[in-house]
């Protein structure tokens, strides 16, 4: 029944076409002079880009670490020359622990190693010495990464010491390769995330906000009461901001590999693909929050802790899925930024697998089909 | 072109409403039972107060909302089955008039034109038409939110009017207008009518009722009256007087004569009073009580006097607020509000320029202009909101530059949007103004329950400000800007909207106050706000273009055609002449 009366009325559907295209017009004006959607679609990405580029940086370089020597001995001296060596540290050597202790709380330094008075005897008579490693457990990053280190450092020179002496050889030889990302350059895995965040905020903040931005200014009300469809207000939003999304993720690759010179493995037509099965997502959340807002603020707010957070940290972009707890884990199957993140990765520093590569646009097509269905179902042509 | 069927022939109804209710969530019904007819080729006034429940109504018509009860039938078509086909035939206008602010008029037009499918081949007649129409030729490549308020309501209506509808629904075309834009909308508008259209105009100024064709008067969701508005002041015939010779006792008389059994309503009209009588009762004991030499004489009752006597009558006259006012000491001949040169420039734009007045203590004085004058901008001036480029502004004697935390404690501030923390309750916002006008302790206390009892806000203290219904709101603005017990008073725009009972509460309490010695400024687009004041200062493109008492500005404008003009008659001839003046 209503299906026929609005065909009547909606007439040919050359009708409906020149109102779809009236609405991407409109909004791409809109787009062009709004200086909020320029600076959340084009100056945040880069700026962005350029703090993961340059700014955060998940490799330590000079961490600043006590050592503390309780005896000096030719042994522990070469010890501790082994630790001033090394590039990962900034080392100041004191005999007593509490030399320390009061840095360590003021945070600055980030350990304390020590090397204990049982050390040479225990070392030379094979007794599996021991040192130990103080760390503050608040910034645990570093605090893994300072253990980690001390531990290799010690290995490294044990099995240089073992080999200088001709003694028995350590039993066994660890030879580490890194595939994809040899100079292990955090960088490197750090952009491809970053594209993901960069395409949630304009398909999901923007959106959101701007949808939420008619309903507030009245404009919703007008255009509702024109003869345009339900399908073609929610068709009219997603053309420009499905392009804006494209347009702006061109841009940050092109930062990123042109500019910080990270590799690009993968294809153009994966980058794409990939991108564009996320925008499908992205942009029915946006829709979906702002027909439930209808308000700029609310709108802002539920868009940043349900898309850009998840984007942030549940999508595998800073925190290992693999080492977050099992609940955690199974919510991050529902975060469409985690499919398109580990396949990005992959386009940029290994090249096409498209086994893998369908089966993430298939997810997230799925899961950006159910938001559209929500957001279909609530932006009715209906003011309440 | 005005064809004989149209003018003679009964008009044919284009929306029929039966029976229609609804209701959003717990609160009372936004519409109870509303059966009404609207014809076309008339205009129709939807008046009421704010929240009354025009808006409902007009959403319900167009098919956006669906009614809880009963069915509305508009052009033929039920808006449940038929809302696309309505929305392909009608016009409507929302509030804030529905424009792209960051399109230019023509790419708002284009844009309309596209989604009502206007074909390419009619647009070049249509919208040469609509822009001969509408004046706004010059300004095609203006971005629509760089237009004046009357220019975007005029685009507004272009918009709406691009597909030759058979009914405009227009949503408070007025609000936020001043009396020109207004005035030049309603010719518009029928010029219209004269073709079959049917118009639909919502407001809550009840003098705009008075011009309609046929007028649905709405209040509280309930429709207390359908048909021509002189059916409705026939109901007061016979029983308006204007009480005049008493100027400088005015306020003193009304509120005497308000207290008395025989009269159902009283305003101030500048110098004169207007009183409404019992039916049977005579007029002349409250010319006796008014002092020899006043005079009473019968006046053409208005809308407003018969939607009140409809209501049950205003209020009494005497206002609690100012019986629990100190009286100031008599005049030491200081002016209490003084603007000196006041002068505002915004980059190139000059806001405000040179402008001089005093108010002296007990009087009420009013900015007047149309929009985006000044008035705001000297008012900002004058309440220490905005720095003068130029010029100094004094409140109760301190220099608003140099002594700006005096002088603004010594002032009480109420604006249209009443600026109360919509999340506090009623409770937590008077204790927030009483703290941050550094009352403290017994006497904040003290002033609190005093508030609670003369606005009886203690039913309601523990609701959120947000959710009181407009008439208490607008109480609680006044409890919270008076608290202090201020010397001056600045009120913006405080009753455009309010029911008219609240509206006559308010002023009783204000005239109350003046009595008392406190000094009050008002800025209004609000005719019947103007006619309260002492004197008025009418601003135009930001020089003071007129200052005098009401009745001396209507004076000014009064010709033989027109021998007792109106307030708003005053005001737009005053400022078309000071833009002929400066136009030659």
């Amino acid at each position: 029944m209503t299906v026929s009366t609005h065909s009547v009325v909606n007439g040919s559907r050359r009708g409906s076409t020149v109102r779809l295209a009236a609405l991407v017009h409109k909004e791409s004006l809109q787009i062009l002079r709004d200086p909020s959607s320029i600076l959340i679609a084009f100056v945040l990405p880069a700026v962005l880009l350029f703090l993961f580029g340059y700014g955060v940086s998940l490799d330590t370089a000079r961490t600043r670490v006590g050592l503390v020597i309780e005896a000096q001995t030719p042994l522990t001296q070469d010890l501790a020359a082994s630790f001033q060596a090394s590039r990962y540290f900034d080392v100041a050597v004191a005999r007593d622990r509490r030399a320390f202790e009061e840095d360590l709380v003021l945070g600055r330094i980030r350990g304390i190693i020590v090397v204990p008075a049982t050390f040479a005897t225990d070392f030379t008579a094979r007794r599996n010495p021991a040192i130990q490693v103080i760390v503050d457990g608040s910034d645990t990053n570093t605090a893994n990464f300072v253990q980690n280190y001390a531990q290799g450092t010690v290995g490294n020179w044990a099995a240089m010491r073992g080999a200088e002496t001709a003694a028995r050889p350590p039993a066994i030889n660890v030879q580490s390769r890194y595939w994809f990302n040899s100079e292990l350059k955090s960088r490197n895995f750090l952009v491809p995330g970053s594209v993901a965040i960069v395409m949630t905020l304009v398909g999901t903040l923007l959106t959101s906000l701007v949808v939420a931005r008619e309903w507030e200014r009245g404009t919703m009300e007008a255009i509702m009461a024109t003869p345009v469809s339900a399908t073609e207000l929610l068709a009219g939003k997603i053309v420009p901001y499905f392009l804006l999304g494209l347009t702006s993720m061109t841009l940050c690759v092109a930062i990123a590999v042109l500019l910080f010179g990270v590799p690009f493995r993968g294809s153009l037509l994966a980058l794409y693909a990939l991108s564009a099965a996320f925008l499908v997502p992205a942009l029915g959340q946006g829709l979906l929050i702002s027909a439930a807002t209808k308000n700029q603020f609310l709108a802002s707010q539920v868009a940043l802790m349900s898309a850009f957070l998840p984007a942030f940290l549940l999508s595998g972009f800073l925190f290992e899925i693999s080492s977050m707890p099992t609940v955690i884990q199974w919510i991050t199957l529902l975060v469409p930024a985690r499919y398109l993140i580990q396949s990005l990765q992959t386009v940029f520093l290994a090249g096409d697998i498209w086994s893998m590569f369908l089966r993430d646009i298939a997810i997230m097509l799925l899961i950006g089909s159910v938001l559209f269905l929500l957001a279909a179902r609530s932006t009715r042509k209906r003011i309440a | 072109m005005t064809s004989a069927a149209t003018s003679n022939a009964p008009r044919p109804d284009v929306i029929r409403l039966d029976g229609v209710a609804k209701q959003f969530g717990v609160a009372p019904p936004a519409l109870d039972s509303i059966t009404a007819t609207v014809r076309g080729g008339e205009i129709t006034g939807l008046v009421g107060p704010d929240g009354a429940g025009k808006t409902t109504l007009m959403r319900l018509m167009t098919g956006l909302m669906l009614p809880d009860a009963g069915t509305i039938e508009v052009l033929g078509h039920d808006t449940r089955t038929g809302a696309a086909r309505i929305q392909a035939e009608i016009g409507y206008m929302p509030q804030r008039f529905g424009l792209y602010e960051d399109l230019s008029v023509q790419e708002n037009l284009n844009l309309y034109a596209d989604l009502r499918g206007l074909a390419k081949s009619e647009r070049p007649a249509v919208f040469d038409d609509l822009l001969t129409f509408t004046d706004l030729r010059p300004f095609t490549a203006r971005l629509a939110g760089n237009l004046s308020g009357g220019m975007k309501q005029k685009l507004g209506l272009a918009c709406a009017l691009l597909k030759k509808p058979r009914l405009l629904l227009l949503d408070e075309p007025g609000v936020g207008v001043d009396p020109i834009s207004r005035r030049d909308l309603w010719k518009m508008v029928e010029a219209l009518t004269e073709e079959g259209v049917g118009v639909l105009w919502s407001t809550a100024y009840l003098d705009e009722a008075e011009a309609c064709h046929r007028a649905l008067l709405l209040n509280a969701g309930k429709l207390l009256f359908a048909g021509p508005p002189s059916a409705l002041t026939e109901r007061v015939a016979g029983r308006v007087f204007k009480l005049t010779g008493a100027a400088g006792r005015r306020r003193a008389i009304l509120a005497c004569a308000l207290e008395e059994e025989s009269v159902v309503d009283g305003v101030i009209q500048g110098e004169a009073i207007r009183l409404v009588v019992k039916r049977g009762a005579d007029p002349a004991t409250l010319r006796a009580q008014a002092g020899t030499e006043a005079r009473i004489a019968p006046t053409a009752p208005r809308f407003e006097d018969a939607f009140v006597d409809m209501l049950g009558g205003g209020p009494g006259g005497r206002s609690k607020l100012a019986e629990a006012t100190h009286a100031r000491p008599a005049d030491d001949g200081r002016p209490v509000i003084e603007a000196r040169g006041l002068t505002k420039k915004f980059g190139d734009f000059t806001a405000a320029t040179d402008i001089t007045f005093e108010v002296p203590r007990g009087e009420i004085f009013g900015l007047l202009g149309p929009n985006g004058a000044g008035k705001s901008t000297t008012f900002k001036m004058l309440c220490g909101l905005l720095k003068p480029t130029l010029g100094e502004g004094r409140v109760a004697g301190f220099d608003l530059r140099r002594d700006g935390a005096e002088a603004r404690n010594r002032l009480g501030y109420m604006a249209q949007k009443f600026s109360l923390y919509g999340d506090l309750s009623v409770a937590q916002n008077l204790a927030f103004f009483a703290g941050v006008y550094g009352l403290a302790g017994a006497l904040k206390r003290e002033r609190m329950a005093l508030m609670t009892e003369i606005f009886d806000l203690g039913p309601h203290a523990n609701l959120s400000s947000k959710d009181l219904p407009l008439g208490l709101k607008q109480r609680l603005a006044l409890a919270c800007a008076v608290m202090h017990e201020p010397e001056a008073l600045f009120l913006d725009e405080p009753t455009s909207g309010v029911d008219p009972i609240t509206r006559r509460e308010f002023w009783t309490h204000i005239n109350g106050l003046v009595e008392k010695g406190v000094t009050v400024l008002v800025t209004t687009h609000f005719m019947d706000e103007a006619e309260y004041c002492d004197r008025i200062s009418l601003i135009d493109r930001g020089r003071s273009i007129a200052l005098g008492t009401p009745d001396a500005l209507k004076a000014r404008v009064a010709t033989p055609d027109n021998p007792d003009p109106t307030m708003e008659d005053a005001f737009i001839s005053l400022v078309r002449s000071s833009s002929e003046r400066a136009a030659a």
